[in-house]
């Protein structure tokens, strides 16, 4: 029973590698410039190797034989437990930025506490990924400021895209049953006291991007718990079309 | 099992980063430790960047120098902790990366060309997840650096 509560904490942290890094790999040579194109793959492949890492580690919690590959490609929509956010349609290359930005940020303060496990594959997994996050982060807050205090255009194009996609912060650092029983076990991270370092971050972009945190924004949830808006299944029916038509083909 | 861990080690040696093929995935500290386990021979293995897509490619090539070697008693780990840094590298691998003409991951990134210190990122993001694109305002050149990470 322990162990199914820690398979399922793993397997969010897997889906939320795998379906951020899905949607960014959807911009693979449509973006607005090489270099930015690069750099959109980049880290969609570090959020593939992140979700790999996460979803291995979940087939050995769950020792049934099933493989990582089939985590990604053979679960429902249902099953997916990853934070709505993270399956956000990719929209203009501000959506693109802000959702990563929201998420960078929150992923910096998450993974330096789940260094701290108790778990030692989920603290190795929690070493190797921050370090990469910390070069996103820098990535994305340089382009908020960019597009915030940029052009006119670039200005109106991000802070509606902050405004609309506000609303699904607030799931990141929601504590459900599982996430209390691992705080308790030492295993997992207590979200609520990083909301505090999250907002700090915010405040301090907004502010030299010259843009406004929203406020009084009604807050969505549900995807640790299965719950997603319908742009997760558009999602998995194109990245799991080739093993659903064609089950465990091959390279 | 008449063949020593440092003739082993002195094979992984001729293994090239496939990406960077002016270094070994030895220099690159990507191969942490050769030991045998009484017959079996255990070699552990860490990632540089969690996706990066040569890490496979390298894990086989480990897999056929064996086999061409006559060992087949093998087993490959990975291990992710200590994660993996450029701190692992060498000065004489350093030397080769600018050989290449890739500045050496440093906090004070240098024009492998000319040495100047004056020089721009045009992007933090390379060809390869390791490495971010330069320019060099004194030469003109475009270069690669390896992050330091």
């Amino acid at each position: 029973m322990a162990t199914d509560l820690l398979y399922k904490y793993v397997l969010g942290l897997g889906d939320d590698a795998l379906i951020l890094g899905q949607r960014l790999s959807q911009w693979a040579y449509k973006g607005p410039f090489l270099e930015e194109d690069i750099a959109l793959s980049n880290i969609s492949l570090d959020m593939f190797g992140r979700a790999n890492l996460f979803l291995e580690y979940a087939t050995i919690l769950k020792g049934n034989g099933t493989s990582a590959d089939e985590l990604a490609f053979k679960r429902n929509e249902r099953e997916f437990r990853n934070h709505i956010l993270c399956e956000q349609p990719n929209g203009n290359f501000a959506d693109t930025m802000v959702r990563q930005f929201f998420l960078d940020a929150f992923y910096k303060l998450f993974l330096q506490k789940l260094t701290e496990s108790k778990d030692e594959q989920l603290s190795a997994i929690a070493q190797k990924s921050i370090k990469e996050t910390t070069y996103h982060l820098r990535h994305s807050s340089k382009w908020i400021i960019r597009l915030g205090d940029g052009t006119p255009e670039s200005h109106a194009k991000v802070q509606p895209a902050i405004n609309n996609l506000w609303m699904f912060t607030n799931e990141l650092f929601e504590m459900n049953e599982i996430d209390h029983e691992m705080v308790k076990q030492k295993i997992g991270v207590d979200c609520q006291p990083l909301k505090m370092e999250w907002d700090k971050i915010m405040d301090e972009v907004f502010t030299e991007a010259t843009l406004k945190k929203p406020e009084n924004i009604h807050m969505t949830t549900g995807g640790r718990e299965g719950i997603h808006t319908e742009h997760l299944g558009h999602l998995l029916s194109d990245m799991q079309y080739l093993q659903r038509a064609y089950p465990d083909a091959q390279w | 099992m008449e063949i020593s861990t440092a003739a082993i080690w002195e094979s992984l040696k001729t293994i090239p980063d496939p990406e960077i093929p002016a270094v070994s995935i030895v220099d690159l500290g990507i191969v942490r430790n050769v030991e045998f386990n009484d017959d079996q021979l255990k070699i552990t293995i860490t990632p540089t960047y969690s996706g990066c897509p040569a890490f496979s490619f390298m894990k086989e090539e480990i897999i056929r120098h064996l086999e061409s070697a006559g060992i087949f008693n093998y087993q490959i780990d990975t291990s992710l902790a200590p994660p993996w840094t450029t701190d692992w590298m060498s000065d004489s691998v350093k030397a080769k990366l600018k050989e290449a003409g890739i500045a050496p991951p440093s906090h004070k990134v240098e024009c492998p060309q000319c040495e100047s210190q004056n020089v721009d990122v045009i992007s933090e993001f390379g060809s390869t997840a390791c490495k971010a694109l330069y320019k060099c305002n004194e030469c003109s050149e475009i270069f690669h650096h390896f992050k330091q990470i």
